[in-house]
């Protein structure tokens, strides 16, 4: 199963008025110092959020399942993470 | 417009938080659960294993009303290699009677009955309400703004229930950002299957339940665990690992997930299964070095957000609980004396400390550390594994002495005895 069909069983409320909880702050570090390192949010963030793009790091903030991983594990603490507003974001009816 | 006070405010409505808020509001607090979820448990995500002891000690009786999977009567541990697995396990009809030792549950549906009871009990729940930051006022956490308008609540003391991401405890200043060996990243799905051929596949008799924990080829040879809990009508299926190894290794957590669902072993389990939902979490791992400061003026630090959990025993629930308990007791405490100093609020990491709490993490605070820095133990070690056993239970003519002198020489030519003899001491001085 891909990761996008996963994703697609989630129920999800996106914030589009209050835009992306997540922003990575700088383009630098990601164009320079992380391509050695295989940029690591664009393969450990379990949700795909962040993607390499035309010289880019790119963040679909609307799948994340706010774990918080790319917080802690952005070599370069380039991430300034939020949680969603209250009332958006992830809704599991397991959990 | 005064904000509004309450005597104790807790922010997240996990195990953690509505334990404190439950207990406090039971004593007659006044008390806010402040959710950021639209109900609780609609961001709380565990493998999950509920254990019944510890949520005895907060709400006697629960196991009679709150919404739980199965009771768990048999546990497994399976060593993968690419192709096989070394099991072993345990079960006990004494683990089906009640009071049952432990309970697969849904957090989305347990948590929100949990909550539920601390507001039967008098507890204010506001759901939806993310809090941003504490408030302080000459020196001392005095209340939560939150992300509402005039969203600013005030409190005699704040209980930071908040999860893993710790905003709360790092906002006041207890500790800083977790380091990637300090947290893993586990993902679970969701596979729903009928009941009845759960309880075939597992061998259970009707509404009882089984575990299954996966190592070695479960997490590619990295420090991490993969799991299968049986639910009453479907498998959480999870693996994860350190996200220090998933940085190093540039793996993706999904893939690993894919690739232990499709393991020979592990597939019949889930055939004809479907998935239902997909998440990830955060789990604690860094052991009593990470623990922060538990407590200031006017505010403690209960559960996940104080790294309490036990990885090597998938415990964190219980020890959610049991801190949450904690901390209205020293609350309670603390309002007799009318005094919320970090003083006064002290008793809580003194309960913390004498408790099985700190002395598991004490007694397991190297083991992390040790099994990150000697990865055959997930890998060459369950292929030493493997192939003692199919070798020893190969029937083919060869004599059994000389089947073991061969599985002797087969084992120290993958890693010598000497080696081996280092490793596993080293292992039971990390863990005994």
């Amino acid at each position: 199963m891909r990761i996008e069909d996963k994703l697609f069983l989630n129920g999800f409320t996106p914030d589009e008025q209050g835009g992306s909880h997540l922003v990575v702050t700088s383009p630098e570090p990601c164009r320079q110092q992380c391509a050695a390192l295989g940029r690591p949010c664009t393969t450990f963030c379990p949700a795909r959020v962040y993607a390499w793009e035309e010289d880019q790091i790119t963040v679909a903030y609307n799948a994340c399942v706010e774990c918080g991983a790319c917080r802690v594990g952005c070599p370069f603490g380039n991430i300034e993470w939020r949680y969603p507003r209250g009332e958006f974001g992830v809704t599991y009816k397991n959990g | 417009m005064q904000p509004e006070k309450f005597e104790a405010i807790v922010v997240g409505a996990g195990p953690a938080g509505t334990s404190a808020a439950y207990l406090l509001a039971k004593a007659g607090l006044k008390v806010a659960l402040i959710e950021r979820g639209d109900f609780p448990g609609a961001k709380n995500v565990m493998g999950g294993i509920l254990y019944t002891r510890p949520t005895e000690e907060v709400i006697p009786g629960f196991a009679r009303e709150a919404p739980l999977e199965r009771p768990i009567v048999e546990q497994n541990g399976w060593l993968l290699t690419a192709d096989a697995a070394v099991k072993a396990g345990y079960r006990s009809a004494a683990f089906g009677q009640e009071p049952c030792n432990a309970y697969s549950v849904l957090r989305a549906r347990f948590d929100n009955w949990f909550a539920q009871q601390a507001v039967e009990a008098g507890a204010l729940l506001i759901p939806g309400t993310l809090v941003e930051e504490v408030i302080r006022r000459d020196g001392k956490v005095a209340g939560v703004r939150t992300g509402r308008e005039q969203g600013e609540l005030l409190a005699d003391v704040v209980i930071a229930a908040d999860g893993v991401n710790s905003i709360l405890a790092r906002d006041a200043g207890l500790h800083e950002e977790w380091m990637e060996d300090q947290v893993a990243i586990v993902v679970k799905e969701i596979v729903a299957l009928p009941a009845e051929t759960i309880e075939e596949r597992f061998n259970l008799e009707p509404g009882q339940g089984a575990s299954i924990e996966f190592y070695g080829d479960a997490t590619a040879g990295m420090l991490g665990t993969g799991f299968i809990y049986t639910n009453t009508d479907s498998l959480s299926v999870g693996c994860g690992a350190l996200l220090s190894e998933l940085v190093r290794t540039l793996t993706t957590p999904y893939d690993l997930l894919e690739r232990l669902k499709n393991h020979p072993m592990v597939r019949p389990l889930l055939a004809g299964g479907e998935e239902r939902e997909y998440m990830a979490h955060l789990i604690p791992e860094g052991g009593q070095r990470a623990v922060p400061r538990l407590f200031t003026d006017g505010m403690l630090v209960v559960g996940d957000a104080a790294q309490f959990c036990n990885g090597l025993h998938r415990e964190g629930s219980n020890f959610a609980m049991v801190s949450g308990k904690f901390a209205a007791e020293t609350v309670i405490e603390a309002k007799a004396k009318g005094d919320f100093s970090a003083r006064a609020l002290s008793g809580y990491a003194e309960r913390v400390k004498d408790s099985f709490i700190m002395k598991d993490l004490r007694k397991y605070r190297d083991a992390s550390r040790y099994f990150e820095r000697h990865p055959a133990f997930f890998g060459v070690y369950p292929e030493i594994a493997s192939a003692a056993a199919r070798e020893f239970l190969t029937v083919d003519g060869v004599p059994k002495r000389r089947k073991q002198w061969k599985i002797l020489r087969d084992v120290h030519r993958r890693r010598s005895l000497w080696t081996i003899a280092r490793e596993l001491l080293g292992a039971l001085r990390v863990v005994k």
